[in-house]
C-alpha cells in the first residue's frame, strides 16, 4: 500500500492557480524526485503533504490517514513526516543539541537523556557529531543542513520531505549533503525530494516526476524517463540543466 | 465640596493652553539646542565630540524631575528666583535637547558614508556637505521620530505641575481638591492629553509607513 | 549672588538616600518584570486572531502612550479609592509604573515576534510542536533577543520616570530628597546629589540588564567568545 496518495490535489493562491487534478501515490521506500521549473508548483505540492498549505479540493492520504487541517491531527501527522527546507531553518537561538532534541522532549516527552542519546545517534549518522554544543551561525551551510535533517531524522520519520535542499549551497558542500540522503535512501527511508540535481535524480531516485504548470507532466523510472522524454517541455526541461 | 461641572472642564481646557504653549517653548528650545548638540556629536573637534556627548549621558541618565527641581528650587537659593514657567520651560528645553540630538545624528548617520565621500571628492566642504547632502536626505527619517518625541515633550510638561505651574495636570489636581472627584476629574485631564498626543502619534506612525523605513520602536513613559 | 555648596548637608543624610536609591531600584525591578509579562501577553494579543483581544491590547497600548504617566498615577492614587480600591502610596505607583512601561513593552515585544521569520514557524510544527510550545520555545525568545537593547533603554528610561510617584508621596530616591531639602533648605545640593545618585542607578540598571542579557542569551555569549 502506497505511504502517500494524493488524488485531484487542487491548490491556488487567490486567481493564480498552483496546483491541477495532481494524483501521486508513493510507495513505502521508495525515493521520488520531483523535477520542473521554477514555479511550477513542486514546493507546494510537498507542503501540502504535511499540511504547511491548506489544499482547495481533491485529497492527500497519508500513512493511511487524510491530512486534515485542524490542529491535533496536523501534529500527528508531522511527527510521521520529516521536512527539510531549502534555508535550513534551524533555529538559530539554540544549540545544533537543542535543536535535535527541542520536538523530543516537547512533542515526545524524551527526558534529557534520552534526547541526548538521540542527538548523538543522529548526529553521527550525518557526521556532525562533534558539533553538538556549536550554534547555527558557526556551521557551514552544508553543516547547517546536515543539522536540520538529523533534526527530522530524530522524530524517527515515516517519510521525509526535502525542499531543494542543495540549492543555497556551494558545489563543495552540495555533495556532503547529498551522501547523506543517498545513505538514507540506502537504508530504506521513503523520500520525496525536489531537486535541480539531475545526476543526483538519476542515480537515487525510483522515479522522477515531472511537473509543469501546476500539473505532474510525465512520470516514470529515471532510467526510461530521462533516456526517452515523451513529451517536448520536459524534453526542453532536460536540455536546459544541462545548461 | 461641589460636584465637577462643565465650568471644571472649560477651567481644565484653559489650563491645557499652557501645556501646548510649554511644549511649545519646549518643542523649539529643544530643537535649537539638540540641532546644536547633534552638530557637537558628529563634529570632527573631539572635545565638541566628548562634551556634546558627555551633556547627552548627563541628561538621559538622570530623571527630568530632578533636573527641574534644580532649576526651580535650586537656582532661586543662587538668587535668581525662576518662576515655575521659566523653569518648566528651560528644563525641557535641556532635557527635550539631548533627545533630540540623538534622534537627529542617528538620522544624519543612516545615511550612507558614500554620500560623504562623493560630495568631498566633488570639492564640497564638510559643512557645504552637510547642508546641501547629508540633511535634506535625513529630513525624512528624522522626520517621524521627531513628532514622536514631540508625544514624550507634551506629557513632559505635565512634570511642571509639581513645581506648581498651572498648566492641565495641575489644573486637574485643583478641581480634584475641590470636587473630591478623582475618577472623572483625572479621567478628564486624560482625555485632554489624549486628544493633544494621539493626532501626533498618529502623525508619526503614518510618516514612518511612509518613508518605509522599518518601524521605529517608540520608548518613552 | 554669593552661594556657598555645602554638601556635607546633604551627605549626612547618607542612609536616607541609600533607602531610596534602593526603593527606587525595587520600584523598577518589580515594574520591569511584571511590565515584560504584560509585554508578552499584551504582544500576544496584539498578533491573536481574536478581534476584540486585538482591540483591547491596542487601546491600552494608544492610552498609556498617549497620556502621562503622573496623570495615570493620579488615576490609580485617588482615583481607584473612588471604586473601593484604596492602595498605599508604593502600591500605587508599582502599579502605575508597571500599567505605564507594560504598554510600551507591548509594542517592543510585538515587533520582535513579528521580525521572527514564518519560516521558523513552519519549521517547529512540522517537527510536531504544537502552536503554542513553537510560540514560547521558538518565537518568543528569538523576538526578545532581537528587541532586548530596545527593551533594556525601556527600562531604564522608566526607572528614571518613576521619580514622579513622589508626586504622591511614594517612598524613593526623589522623595527623600524632598524630605531632605524640607529639612535642611540646601535644595540645590539635595538635587545634585540626587542626580548623581540617578545616574549612578542608571549605569547600574545597564549593568544589570546585560548581565540578564548573559544569563537568558546564551548564543550571544557564545558567538561573542568565537
Ligand atoms: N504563499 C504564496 N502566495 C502566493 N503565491 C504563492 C505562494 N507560494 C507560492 N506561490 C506561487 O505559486 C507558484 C508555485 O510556487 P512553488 O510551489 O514554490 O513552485 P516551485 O517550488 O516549483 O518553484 C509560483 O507562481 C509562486 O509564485
Ligand atoms: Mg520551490
Amino acid at each position: 500500500m502506497a505511504i502517500v496518495n494524493l488524488s485531484g490535489v487542487r491548490k491556488s493562491y487567490g486567481a493564480l492557480t498552483v496546483l491541477r487534478d495532481v494524483s501521486l501515490a508513493v510507495e513505502r521506500g521508495a525515493v521520488v524526485a520531483l523535477v520542473g521549473r521554477s514555479g511550477s508548483g513542486k514546493s507546494t505540492l510537498l507542503r501540502c503533504i504535511n499540511g504547511l498549505e491548506p489544499i482547495d479540493g481533491g485529497e492527500v492520504v497519508v500513512d493511511g490517514r487524510r491530512v486534515e487541517q485542524n490542529e491535533a491531527s496536523l501534529r500527528q501527522l508531522r511527527q510521521e513526516i520529516g521536512i527539510v527546507f531549502q534555508s535550513y531553518n534551524l533555529f538559530p537561538h539554540l544549540t545544533v543539541e537543542r535543536n535535535v532534541t527541542l520536538a523530543l522532549s516537547l512533542v515526545k516527552k524524551m527526558s534529557a537523556q534520552e534526547g541526548r542519546a538521540v542527538a548523538e545517534k543522529v548526529l553521527s549518522q550525518v557526521g556532525l557529531r562533534e558539533k553538538m554544543a556549536a550554534y547555527p551561525e558557526q556551521l557551514s551551510g552544508g553543516q547547517q543542513q546536515r543539522v536540520a535533517i538529523a533534526r527530522s531524522l530524530a522524530m524517527q520519520p515515516k517519510l521525509m520531505l526535502f525542499d531543494e535542499v542543495t540549492s543555497a549551497l556551494d558545489p563543495e558542500l552540495k555533495e556532503e549533503v547529498l551522501k547523506v540522503m543517498e545513505g538514507l535512501a540506502r537504508e530504506g527511508m521513503t523520500m520525496i525530494l525536489v531537486t535541480h540535481e539531475m545526476d543526483f535524480a538519476r542515480r537515487v531516485a525510483d522515479q522522477v516526476v515531472f511537473m509543469h504548470q501546476g500539473r505532474i507532466h510525465e512520470q516514470g523510472p529515471p532510467s526510461r524517463l530521462f533516456a526517452e522524454p515523451e513529451t517536448p517541455e520536459f524534453r526542453q526541461f532536460i536540455a536546459s540543466t544541462l545548461n | 465640596m461641589r460636584t465637577f461641572t462643565s465650568h471644571d472642564i472649560l477651567f481644565l481646557l484653559q489650563a491645557a493652553r499652557w501645556t501646548l504653549a510649554l511644549s511649545l517653548l519646549a518643542f523649539v528650545g529643544g530643537g535649537l539646542g539638540g540641532a546644536i548638540l547633534a552638530v557637537g556629536r558628529i563634529s570632527r573637534v573631539r572635545a565638541l565630540r566628548s562634551l556634546a556627548s558627555l551633556y547627552i549621558q548627563v541628561v538621559q541618565g538622570t530623571p527630568l524631575l530632578i533636573q527641574l527641581f534644580i532649576w526651580y528650587f535650586g537656582i532661586s537659593l543662587l538668587g535668581a528666583d525662576l518662576s515655575p514657567i521659566v523653569a518648566a520651560a528651560i528644563a525641557l528645553t535641556l532635557y527635550s535637547s539631548a533627545f533630540f540630538a540623538e534622534i537627529w545624528r542617528g538620522a544624519i548617520q543612516s545615511i550612507a558614508k558614500g554620500q560623504w565621500e562623493s560630495a568631498s571628492s566633488l570639492g564640497l566642504t564638510r559643512f557645504e556637505t552637510l547642508w546641501y547632502v547629508i540633511l535634506p536626505q535625513s529630513l525624512r527619517p528624522a522626520l517621524p521620530p521627531t513628532v514622536g518625541f514631540m508625544v514624550q515633550i507634551v506629557k513632559n510638561t505635565s512634570l511642571a505641575a509639581l513645581v506648581g505651574f498651572v498648566e492641565l495636570a495641575r489644573a486637574g489636581q485643583l478641581v480634584n481638591n475641590i470636587t473630591f472627584q478623582p475618577l472623572p476629574v483625572f479621567a478628564c485631564v486624560a482625555v485632554i492629553y489624549f486628544a493633544i498626543c494621539f493626532p501626533l502619534s498618529a502623525l508619526s506612525r503614518w510618516l514612518e509607513r511612509r518613508t518605509h523605513g522599518h518601524r521605529q520602536l517608540v520608548r518613552g513613559t | 549672588m554669593s552661594y556657598t555648596f555645602q554638601f556635607g548637608e546633604v551627605l549626612r543624610y547618607w542612609p536616607l538616600l541609600v533607602q531610596g536609591a534602593i526603593n527606587t531600584l525595587v520600584f523598577s525591578v518589580i515594574a520591569m518584570v511584571a511590565g515584560l509579562a504584560i509585554g508578552v501577553v499584551g504582544a500576544s494579543c496584539r498578533i491573536s486572531s481574536s478581534r476584540v483581544l486585538r482591540a483591547i491590547a491596542g487601546a491600552y497600548v494608544e492610552v498609556v502612550r498617549n497620556t502621562p504617566l503622573l496623570v495615570q498615577l493620579f488615576l490609580f492614587y485617588f482615583g481607584l479609592p473612588a471604586l473601593g480600591l484604596r492602595l498605599s502610596t508604593s502600591q500605587a505607583a508599582i502599579l502605575a509604573l508597571t500599567f505605564n512601561t507594560g504598554a510600551y513593552s507591548t509594542e517592543i515585544v510585538r515587533a520582535g515576534i513579528e521580525s521572527i521569520h514564518r519560516s521558523q514557524i513552519e519549521a517547529s510544527t512540522s517537527l510536531g510542536i504544537s502552536r503554542l510550545q513553537t510560540f514560547l520555545h521558538v518565537v518568543l525568545p528569538q523576538g526578545l533577543e532581537r528587541v532586548y537593547p530596545a527593551l533594556a533603554s525601556q527600562f531604564v528610561l522608566m526607572m528614571l520616570a518613576s521619580s514622579v510617584v513622589s508626586a504622591i508621596g511614594a517612598e524613593e530616591l526623589t522623595a527623600y530628597g524632598n524630605r531632605i531639602q524640607s529639612e535642611n533648605f540646601r535644595a540645590m545640593e539635595v538635587f545634585f546629589v540626587c542626580a548623581a545618585v540617578y545616574l549612578g542607578l542608571t549605569y547600574l540598571m545597564r549593568v544589570l540588564l546585560a548581565a540578564v542579557a548573559y544569563v537568558a542569551f546564551p548564543r550571544r555569549r557564545a558567538l561573542g567568545s568565537v
